[in-house]
C-alpha cells in the first residue's frame, strides 16, 4: 500500500524534509532504525534514516538529501502524493543508556540521523556535546531542532561561512581535552568524517559507533550488498547495523564500495583491456 | 512400437543467450497428447511416492489424453496450487520421474513437462477471455484468522489450503513483491514472472490478502501477530536467504556479488531492461563459483546482461553437481564454461577495489564424506590466477536472523534454523513453520509439501480448541 506524504519542506538546497504516513512504523521505530523505500513503480529501493516520528498521527520523517535518480525522484513528490513502497522499520535501534556526557558528531546530511540518537541520548539523562558541520553556511541543517536537545552545541562549516571556519574534528579535538569529559561518541556523517572522529577517539580512548551508509538493495539480509568489515569479519549493515563499533570498521572498503556504482562506467571501458586468455 | 519421449520445443541456444524470454516454449496439444499416451497407467505408480505432494499423476495423465485438459488441472490442484511453477522447476529427474517405471528401460513418461502443459494451457484460455474465471470469494464472516509471513512456495501453499479451508488468510512479505525465490531468484527466462504473478492473483480471487513491504520481525513480531493482531496461528516460510561467502581474502572487492545480489537486481529490479535504474556491473568475464541451480541461473544470466565469458567454477566434479539437469544441459548449450576440480583461494583488485582476477587452486576427490559425496582435497603447488571483472559466490544459504531475534522462546537449531515436528509445529504454540526456513536450501516442491503439512496441523489444531 502506497504511503501519503503528508507534508514536505526544503531545509536547505537540496535538502528535503518529509512526513510520510506509516503508522505501524511510527508505532514500533526506535532511534537508529531506518526504512527502505521506493519512490515509484520502477524505482531502486533506497535505505533512509527515520529521524522523527509523530505516534498519535501515524507520521515519520524523512530526511534526504538529493544526490541521485531516486533521491531526486523522491524530493520531486509533494505533499498529498505518495511513496510507492515504504519498508521498515529497520536495522537495530541505537543502544540508548545513561553514559555521561556523548558527543554526537554530525557532519553534512549525516545531521538528520543523528538528531533521533542525540535526542535520545539526552532523554535518557546524558550531558550532550553536539558538533555538527556541514560545507557551507546553507548547507547545514537541524541547527534548531539540535540546539534544543543539546546541552552545548558547535558547529563548523568547511569555508567558514558559519560559526567556526574548519571541520568537526578540529572542534572535536578541542573539546576532548574540556569539561565535562567525553565518555561517549557517535559520528554520522560521510565516510571520511566518520574516519577521522574514530581516529580521534581511539586515541582517547572513548567508545564510538558510527551508523554505516552502505549501498543496500532488500535490507533484510538476503542479497549481502551491504557488507562490511568489522573487527576483521564481515558484517551485513542492514540486520547487524547500522551501527557499529567505529574504532574496528575498515571506513576505506567502505568508501570503495559506495563508489561502486559512480565508478561503474569508467570501470566498463577498463574491463574491456583485461586479457582474454584463461589461466 | 512404443512412442519416444516428446522433445520439448526450445528456443535456439544461439538466440536465447542473448535475451530473457522463456527458453522451452512448452508442448502442444498433440505433443502433449502423445507423451501422455506413453503412461502406462500403472496400478501402483511409483512416480506418485517420488512427488513430495504425491500429485495424482496417472489420473491427470489420462484426462490430458481425453483431451480433458480442465479436468486434468483440476485433479492436479487437488494436492499442487502452484502447477505452472512445479512443471518448470521441480527436479524431476530425482523426484517422479526418477520413479517412473518407464525410466528403467529407457526415458520417463515427462511429467514435469505434462504438469507445465496442462497449467498453460487452461492459463492462456483463462488469459484469452475464452474462459471465465472462477468468481471472487471471501473467507465467511467470523473466520478464524492466519497469518503467513513469507511469500515464497511454502508460504503460498499454505495460504492456499488455508483459504480452501475456509480461514481469513493475511501474508506478510517484506519485500515490494511476492513470490519469494519465484520473483527474485529465479530468472524471467525459467519462470516468467507473469505465471508466479497469475498463480498468485488466483489466490487473491479467493481471498488471500497480502501485505508487502511487511517485515515480520520488525514491522510486528511473531508475538504482535498473536497477541496484539488477533490471529489465531502464524505461519513462518521466511526461507534460507542469507547468501554464504567464500570467507577468502578480496571478496568485499566491488564486482563480487553473492548470487541474490545479482539475480534479485536483475530479476526483483529488472535490471537487465534497458530503462532500469538498478544498476549492475555487466563483466565481460564471469566466474561463477558453486554448480547448484542458483549458480547456473547466475551463470546464464550474466551471459544474457552480455558477458563474453562464464565460467562455472565448483570444487568436486560434475558427477556431484546439485543443479537440475536440464539447467546444466541449458547452461552448456548457451556457452556457459565448466571448470571442476578448482577452489578460490583469493581474489586480487586494483587500487580502486575493483576486482581484476581470481586465484584458484585444483583439487581431487578423496575420501566420501558425511553426505557420501567424495570430499575434494587440494592438490599442493596447484594454484593459478585467472583474470575476471566479476564473480559470483553461489555458494548456499543460511537462515535469516530477524524472527530468530525477535521471537526468543522460537527453537531454533545450530545454524539458526527453525525446529518443527513432522507438522510444522514449532516450540511456540501456535506457530507453524515450514520451507527453506526450516530445512536449509532444498526445493520450490518440497517447501510446498511443508506447507501442505503445516496448514493440516494448523486447521486440526483450531479445530480441536472448537
Ligand atoms: C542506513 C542508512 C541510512 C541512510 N539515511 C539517510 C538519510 O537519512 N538521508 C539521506 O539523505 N541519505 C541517507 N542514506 C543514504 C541514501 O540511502 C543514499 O543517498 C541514496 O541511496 C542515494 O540514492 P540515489 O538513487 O538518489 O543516488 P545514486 O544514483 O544511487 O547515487 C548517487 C551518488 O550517491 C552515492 N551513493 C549511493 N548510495 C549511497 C549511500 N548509501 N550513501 C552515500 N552515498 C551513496 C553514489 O556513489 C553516487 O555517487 C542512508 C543510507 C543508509 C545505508
Ligand atoms: C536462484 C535459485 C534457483 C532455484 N532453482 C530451483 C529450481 O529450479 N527448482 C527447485 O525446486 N528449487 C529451486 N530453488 C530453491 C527454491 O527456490 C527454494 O527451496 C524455495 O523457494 C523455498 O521456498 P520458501 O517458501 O521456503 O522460501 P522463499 O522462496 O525463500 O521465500 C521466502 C519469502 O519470505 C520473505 N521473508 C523473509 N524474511 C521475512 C520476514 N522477516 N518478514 C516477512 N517476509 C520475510 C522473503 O522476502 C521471501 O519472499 C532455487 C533457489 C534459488 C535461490
Ligand atoms: S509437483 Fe514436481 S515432483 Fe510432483 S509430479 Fe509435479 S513435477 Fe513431479
Ligand atoms: S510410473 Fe510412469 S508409467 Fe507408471 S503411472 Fe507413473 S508416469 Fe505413468
Ligand atoms: S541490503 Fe541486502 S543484505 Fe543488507
Amino acid at each position: 500500500m502506497p504511503n501519503k506524504i503528508l507534508e514536505k519542506e526544503y531545509l536547505a538546497e537540496n535538502v528535503v524534509s518529509m512526513w510520510i504516513e506509516a503508522r505501524q512504523i511510527a508505532k514500533k521505530r526506535q532511534p537508529g532504525q531506518f526504512l527502505i523505500l521506493r519512490p515509484g513503480e520502477r524505482s531502486e529501493r533506497i535505505p533512509l534514516t527515520i529521524a522523527d516520528v509523530r505516534a498519535k498521527e501515524g507520521a515519520v520523517r524523512l530526511i534526504v538529501q538529493v544526490v541521485g535518480k531516486t533521491t531526486r525522484d523522491l524530493a520531486a513528490l509533494e505533499a498529498g502524493e505518495y511513496v510507492r513502497d515504504v519498508a521498515g522499520p529497520l536495522g537495530h535501534p541505537t543502544p540508548i543508556k545513561h553514559y555521561g556526557t556523548v558527543a554526537c558528531v554530525g557532519g553534512g546530511i549525516g545531521v538528520a540521523p543523528l538528531l533521533p540518537i542525540a535526542r535520545a541520548m539526552k532523554e535518557a539523562g546524558n550531558y550532550v556535546v553536539s558538533i555538527i558541520g556541514a560545507r557551507t553556511k546553507g548547507l547545514l541543517i537541524l541547527e534548531e531542532d539540535m540546539r534544543a536537545i543539546s546541552d552545548e552545541l558547535l558547529i563548523t562549516t568547511d569555508d567558514g561561512s558559519y560559526v567556526r571556519h574548519g571541520l568537526v574534528t578540529d572542534v572535536l579535538r578541542e573539546r576532548l581535552t574540556g569539561k565535562p569529559g567525553i565518555d561517549f561518541a557517535v559520528a554520522i556523517g560521510p565516510v571520511p568524517m566518520m574516519k577521522a572522529v574514530a581516529n580521534l577517539t581511539r586515541e582517547a580512548g572513548i567508545a564510538t559507533i558510527a551508523s554505516l551508509n552502505t549501498i543496500m538493495i532488500d535490507g533484510t539480509g538476503m542479497c549481502g550488498g551491504c557488507r562490511v568489515t568489522v573487527g576483521g569479519r564481515v558484517k551485513y549493515t542492514c540486520v547487524d547495523g547500522p551501527e557499529f563499533d567505529a574504532h574496528e570498521v575498515d571506513f576505506d572498503e567502505l568508501q570503495r564500495r559506495l563508489n561502486m556504482y559512480r565508478d561503474h562506467e569508467l570501470h566498463q571501458l577498463e574491463a574491456c583491456k583485461i586479457g582474454l586468455a584463461v589461466r | 512400437m512404443a512412442i519416444p519421449r516428446q522433445p520439448m520445443p526450445e528456443q535456439p541456444p544461439e538466440v536465447r543467450r542473448h535475451n530473457f524470454d522463456e527458453v522451452p516454449l512448452g508442448y502442444t496439444e498433440e505433443l502433449a497428447i502423445r507423451e501422455a499416451q506413453r503412461c502406462l497407467q500403472c496400478k501402483k505408480p511409483a512416480c506418485v511416492d517420488g512427488c513430495p505432494v504425491n500429485v495424482a499423476i496417472p489420473q491427470f495423465i489420462e484426462k490430458i489424453v481425453e483431451r480433458d485438459f480442465e479436468g486434468a488441472l483440476q485433479i492436479i490442484l487437488g494436492t499442487n496450487s502452484l502447477p505452472a511453477i512445479c512443471g518448470r522447476v521441480c527436479p524431476q529427474e530425482t523426484q517422479c520421474e526418477k520413479y517412473c517405471v518407464l525410466a528403467k528401460r529407457g526415458d520417463p513418461v515427462a511429467i514435469g513437462r505434462l504438469e507445465r502443459f496442462v497449467a498453460d494451457h487452461v492459463r492462456i484460455r483463462l488469459m484469452r477471455g475464452e474462459k471465465a474465471p472462477l468468481p471472487p470469494t471471501a473467507p465467511p464472516p467470523g473466520a478464524p484468522k492466519v497469518a503467513i509471513v513469507g511469500s515464497g512456495p511454502a508460504g503460498l501453499t499454505c495460504a492456499a489450503d488455508l483459504l480452501n479451508a475456509g480461514y481469513n488468510v493475511t501474508l506478510f512479505e517484506a519485500l515490494h513483491e511476492p513470490g519469494g525465490v519465484l520473483v527474485y531468484g529465479i530468472p524471467e527466462f525459467r519462470l516468467p514472472k507473469a505465471i508466479v504473478k497469475a498463480e498468485i492473483q488466483a489466490l487473491v480471487r479467493r481471498g488471500l490478502q497480502i501485505v508487502t513491504n511487511a517485515v515480520i520481525g520488525r514491522l510486528y513480531t511473531i508475538d504482535d501477530l498473536l497477541n496484539e493482531e488477533g490471529y489465531a496461528a502464524v505461519f513462518i516460510g521466511t526461507g534460507a536467504g542469507t547468501p554464504k561467502f567464500l570467507k577468502i581474502p578480496g571478496e568485499n572487492l566491488n564486482g563480487v556479488y553473492s548470487a541474490n545480489e545479482f539475480l534479485t537486481r536483475v530479476n526483483l529490479m529488472k535490471a537487465y531492461l534497458p530503462d532500469a535504474e538498478t544498476p549492475i556491473v555487466r563483466g565481460k568475464r564471469v566466474a561463477v563459483f558453486g554448480a547448484g541451480n542458483t549458480a547456473m541461473d547466475a551463470a546464464r544470466t550474466a551471459l544474457r546482461i552480455g558477458a563474453e565469458e562464464v565460467y562455472i567454477m565448483y570444487r568436486r566434479s560434475r558427477a556431484e553437481m546439485p543443479a537440475r539437469a536440464e539447467e546444466i544441459h541449458h547452461a552448456e548449450e548457451e556457452g556457459v564454461k565448466f571448470e571442476f576440480l578448482v577452489n578460490p583461494v583469493a581474489f586480487y583488485g586494483n587500487e580502486r577495489g575493483w576486482l581484476q582476477s581470481v586465484r584458484c587452486e585444483r583439487m581431487q576427490l578423496g575420501e566420501p564424506d558425511d553426505s557420501g559425496r567424495r570430499r575434494p582435497v587440494r592438490i599442493a603447488g596447484s594454484e593459478f590466477d585467472t583474470p575476471i571483472n566479476v564473480a559470483i559466490v553461489a555458494v548456499g544459504t543460511e537462515s535469516n536472523p530477524l524472527i530468530r531475534q525477535t521471537t526468543p522462546d522460537l527453537q531454533v537449531n545450530q545454524w539458526g534454523y527453525i525446529v518443527t515436528d513432522d507438522m510444522g509445529r514449532t516450540s511456540k504454540p501456535r506457530v507453524y513453520a515450514g520451507g527453506d526456513i526450516v530445512t536449509g536450501a532444498a526445493t520450490v516442491i518440497e517447501a510446498m509439501g511443508a506447507g501442505k503439512r503445516a496448514a493440516r496441523a494448523i486447521i486440526s489444531d483450531l479445530q480441536g480448541k472448537g
